[in-house]
């Protein structure tokens, strides 16, 4: 494992995925380039006809539920024909007493090649791929608030397809920031793709401190912050940010940061609405837009499975 | 026994003395620095040529982790490692398990220290009973008992009537008040610094108003109460420029902080390093050159270890699960040697952060190795390089951010009371 990479071997080749922050751009592109050759292969056309990952088994350790993000992993890994093993860790093992790295350990027991990793701290898909055996791979599922990289790389590959390049785009990243590992993640992937011009909007209670230190312009107000945009990635709002006071309620909420075909109208026309789900609508976002012409919602859904059968296959080393 | 230390520089911040000279030891105490003494036949000579003897370093927090934690740490193992760092004489902060709130427990404590007859230790008292913020402790007792200060450690007293009048009360015997600022309200969860790296790396942050404003609250109840406060860990630029101004209208607070926090920020927590989870949180560069500028105008008083040995698996979690804290007091001669040559400090005053300046805080007759005092003594070479090795360290907390730094100056010889108690 490389020192200053966490993520790369000494070759400088993807040997984990934890994160899109300091991924090298020839990397993240070549992960896109490989997602493309596998949509039809995920449109089902040939389910299981690429035989990519036989005979490895991949582990969906999820530490923190998710059926959503864990079945898509399952369907990646089936397609490639691996192994898939379902292991909903969540608060079994822990409150039993058994540490993370007791945890690790007994899975790395289990003859592994790939750990999918979901858990709720910040850090823990580094934590495990500190000490997983070095012939495992870990992908990161989402660590905290830390990192979605998966999520994020779906949403270049969305934005690519529909929009070809990066460097002349202007994209807008509305909601709760904060707490959000897919908008730190998209963030990055969108800066190290070259994108000029990345918003974030939100409310200063939804913002972490120093955001712009990232690389991203703030807005407060939606209106402005939407004007000739090319792209707008929406984020889930929690329920609870309204019990630790960032917020009064929905609907203040909804009325100021929700999309609507009003808000929506100042962006360019052919802008494209996209959210990772689960969507709260008439919460972050309008049945009209979430349904409407402009959102590629659905289309995020299918590029997902094969920008993860894309990752997957390039941590087993194997080329297509 | 009669001690004759040969050939070494001494070194007494307090004394003002930087020369080689030779040091003169009887009945525990000194007798002489100079001049042989008439009539002193030494029983052990000391080869100190080449090697600097200074005070015993003063330590003004060492967690001991006795009672209560002894999975991570116990007197025994402790003592040793602080000897082996030249620290003489060091407080243990009161948040064992059960905290030091009742004369039983620092007495055992103190008794056990005793036997083992190595460091001095002097505990500090709880100010308020089980470190609940609630109800104050019987403070007098405590310090018939030994205690020499009254703290809350990392526990907040959120009741500014209660804080209020703990101060008055100590103020009443002349007790000192040594308190942490850090707002319980706006640290809530927090595990990092609110800056860069905690927004980049998603970790729940601990902004620098919380200190800033706990602190204001101690510097005007103390004002209020004409308590004899100290703050300990400051760690932030606002936060020295809040004890700055306060110095200058006069009112009589000291300050300190840790070793950590003066040669580490936010960055190097890296990819997560748990071992970088200390409290209060390593904030930014900018905070960090602040806090050497207010070591530098005597802001800052002292430094300290803040030593907290953790066991391995409360480390090995991810960042926010990790237990807060590191071993320290091995490292503190060499991290202030580190310091004192990075800000260009004379020998003399960057050990006067870790001598007299301390023990001028513990109101202490100590730190110093005038005629008379107790041969509380620390001899070390001052140019070795060595390499830190948690395996090789003998607290039993294994845990440091400094793992793997080459580090330069090292303890050769550490006297407590004028018995020699470790050598290399």
């Amino acid at each position: 494992m490389s020192v200053n990479n966490p993520q790369l071997n000494k070759d400088g080749k993807l040997h984990h995925l934890l994160t899109t922050e300091g991924l090298p751009v020839g990397i993240v592109q070549e992960i896109l380039d490989r997602a493309a050759t596998f949509v039809d292969v995920s449109d089902g056309l040939d389910i299981n006809n690429v035989p990519l990952l036989q005979g490895k088994s991949v582990f969906n350790v999820f530490f923190e539920n998710s059926t959503r993000t864990r079945t898509t992993f399952e369907i990646a890994a089936k397609r490639l024909s691996a192994d898939v093993v379902n292991l909903n860790i969540g608060e079994s093992s822990t409150s039993k007493g058994e540490t993370l790295m007791d945890t690790v350990d007994n899975l790395c027991a289990m003859h592994a090649d790939m750990f999918v990793v979901r858990h709720a701290q910040s850090g823990a898909a580094h934590f495990i791929a500190r000490y997983v055996d070095p012939g495992i791979h870990v992908i990161n599922a989402g660590d905290g608030r830390h990192a979605h990289p998966t999520q994020a790389l779906l949403d270049m590959f969305t934005i690519r397809h529909y929009k070809k390049e990066f460097h002349n785009l202007r994209v807008a990243i509305v909601g709760d920031v904060l707490h959000s590992r897919v908008a730190r993640s998209q963030i990055s992937a969108l800066t190290t793709l070259g994108v000029p011009e990345v918003r974030v909007i939100a409310p200063k209670t939804l913002l972490p401190t120093l955001v712009e230190n990232m690389g991203v312009r703030v807005y407060h107000d939606m209106a402005k912050g939407l004007r000739d945009v090319d792209v707008v990635l929406m984020l889930r709002l929690q329920n609870e940010r309204m019990q630790g006071a960032a917020l009064p309620s929905a609907g203040e909420y909804f009325k100021y940061y929700g999309l609507t075909e009003e808000k929506l109208a100042r962006a360019k026309q052919d802008v494209i609405v996209m959210h990772p789900g689960p969507m709260n609508r008439g919460i972050e976002i309008d049945s009209s837009v979430a349904d409407g012409p402009n959102s590629v919602i659905l289309a995020q859904v299918t590029f997902g499975i094969a920008v993860r059968m894309a990752v997957m296959s390039m941590l087993a080393g194997v080329s297509k | 026994m009669k001690i004759h230390i040969r050939g070494g520089r001494l070194i007494d911040p307090k004394n003002n003395i930087d020369e080689i000279r030779d040091v003169y030891i009887s009945a525990g105490k000194i007798v002489s620095t100079g001049e042989t003494p008439q009539g002193f036949v030494a029983k052990l000579v000391i080869d100190a040529s080449g090697l600097v003897v200074a005070p015993g370093l003063i330590d003004l927090a060492a967690r001991l982790r006795e009672p209560g934690f002894e999975y991570m740490a116990t007197l025994e193992t402790e003592m040793v490692a602080a000897i082996a760092g030249g620290v003489t004489s060091l407080a243990c902060p009161p948040d064992t398990d059960p905290p030091l709130d009742e004369p039983g427990l620092v007495e055992m404590l103190k008794h056990r220290a005793r036997i083992l007859n190595q460091a001095n230790v002097y505990p500090v008292g709880a100010l308020t009973s089980g470190l609940k913020g609630h109800e104050l402790t019987e403070m007098a007792e405590l310090v018939d008992a030994g205690c020499i200060a009254f703290s809350q450690a990392d526990a907040p007293i959120t009741d500014t009537r209660v804080l209020m009048r703990a101060m008055q009360y100590a103020a009443t015997f002349g007790y000192s008040v040594w308190l942490r600022p850090q707002d319980s309200f706006l640290a809530k969860n927090g595990v990092a610094h609110d800056g860069e790296v905690a927004t980049r790396c998603g970790l729940p942050a601990i902004p620098v108003c919380a200190e800033t404003i706990a602190l204001s609250t101690m510097l005007t109840l103390a004002l209020e109460t004409g308590v004899k406060l100290h703050i300990c860990r400051i760690s932030s630029a606002a936060g020295v420029e809040l004890i700055r101004s306060a110095k200058q209208q006069g009112l009589a607070v000291t300050c300190d902080v840790s070793m950590n926090h003066v040669h580490l920020s936010e960055m190097d927590i890296g990819y997560f390093d748990s071992n970088c989870r200390l409290s209060p949180p390593l904030r930014s560069q900018r905070d960090r050159a602040a806090l050497r500028s207010g070591l530098q105008d005597g802001t800052i008083d002292a430094i300290c270890s803040n030593h907290a040995p953790v066991d391995e698996d409360a480390k090995q979690l991810p960042f926010a699960e990790a237990e807060a804290g590191a071993t320290g007091l091995e490292l503190l001669l060499p991290l202030v040697l580190k310091w004192g040559r990075e800000d260009k400090l004379t020998l003399s005053d960057a050990l006067s952060k870790v001598t007299v300046q301390p023990a001028r805080i513990f109101g202490l007759d100590a730190g110093h190795l005038s005629v008379g005092a107790a041969a509380d003594v620390c001899i070390f070479d001052p140019d070795v390089y060595w390499k830190v090795d948690p395996g090789a360290l003998k607290s039993q907390g294994k845990n440091t951010p400094f793992t793997g730094l080459e580090i330069q100056g090292r303890v050769r010889y550490t006297m407590v009371n004028g018995q020699l108690v470790y050598q290399t």
